[in-house]
């Protein structure tokens, strides 16, 4: 067994609104900053022992699938390193 | 009986009782790691702040093991209404669909608001005309409707759509959507006609000693 780190990024499908993301854009507008557009992801990573780095992503896929992730407005993505 | 589930975090567990109660139902709160009774013949899914919001609303209760038990019972026949937390809980629980996301404000909104009942064919709606325009409290933060677009037009074609947010007339206008939610839907059913959400409070309008009943008809779906 190793020890994989798998890192899951969750992130609003494109064309849902995200007012935390306009809120914080505008706020750095207000700063001075120039931006065209912002978006929030939200990262887990997740250490956990596998048998190989497809496993490890196997099973960080399926906690994204049925917890991390709300597939009616997110998209997610994983990728895994040795921990 | 009907079981009002309470999770850590619920806080309208008690006003569901109160309310059905007033109604004339025989109703319980259920600690969500206790089962559910064998007598159960209803089931809330109260509004509240389950594992306070972590995640997202609803998030981690849809999962907890006495969802399974309700699943169960709703694909039963079983009534289920979830409320505002409830409701967040039914879509992430894939008893409604849908989900119930950030408020377009991005604040928490606290409020009366105005709906038209879209649908007055069904048990939580039976109480009312179809059109008819009552006022319920909000109290929320996520809870902006969102779908794809086919699947809401499925949704409209199918008629499973409740409640549209509305002016004190009955329009259903951007201004008088308070959450940004898709087509101004404020409850929707599920799968079946037993299973439905609102983001609204009906068990905060139906004591009389509360000045607005207009609630009392969306509890009075559990008579069937």
């Amino acid at each position: 067994m190793t020890t994989y780190t798998a890192t899951v990024t969750v992130r609003l499908k494109r064309g849902v609104l995200d007012p935390e993301a306009e809120t914080t854009k505008r706020a750095l507008e207000r700063l001075g900053f120039e931006l065209d557009a912002l978006r929030f992801t939200e990262r887990y990573e997740v250490d956990l022992d596998a048998a190989d780095a497809d496993e490890a992503e196997a099973r960080a896929d399926e906690m994204a699938e049925r917890l991390l992730a709300n597939p009616t407005i997110h998209d997610y993505e994983v990728a895994v390193v040795e921990a | 009986m009907i079981a009002v589930v309470q999770f850590g975090g619920s806080n309208c567990d008690r006003d569901a009782v109160r309310a059905l109660s007033d109604l004339g139902f025989e109703a319980e709160r259920v600690w969500h790691e206790d089962p559910l009774p064998e007598e159960t013949t209803g089931i809330v899914l109260p509004g509240g702040f389950s594992y306070g919001d972590y995640l997202r609303g609803g998030a981690m209760a849809a999962r907890s093991p006495i969802m399974k038990s309700v699943r169960e019972a709703a694909a039963e026949g079983v009534p289920v209404l979830g409320v505002c937390n409830g409701a967040q809980i039914g879509c992430e629980s894939g008893l409604t669909p849908g989900a119930f996301t950030t408020n377009a404000s991005a604040r928490f909104q606290c409020e009366h608001v105005y709906l038209r009942v879209e649908n007055a064919d069904t048990r939580w709606t039976a109480a009312y005309e179809e059109g008819e325009v009552i006022e319920l409290p909000i109290a929320h933060g996520e809870g902006r409707f969102e779908l794809d677009a086919e699947r809401y037009e499925e949704l409209e074609a199918d008629d499973r759509i409740l409640f549209r947010y509305c002016d004190e007339d009955g329009n259903v206008t951007d201004e008088a959507n308070p959450n940004g939610s898709l087509g101004n839907v404020a409850g929707v059913l599920g799968d079946s006609e037993s299973v439905a959400v609102l983001m609204p409070h009906p068990e905060r309008a139906s004591l009389p000693q509360l000045g607005n009943t207009d609630g009392r008809g969306v509890l009075a779906g559990f008579e069937g």
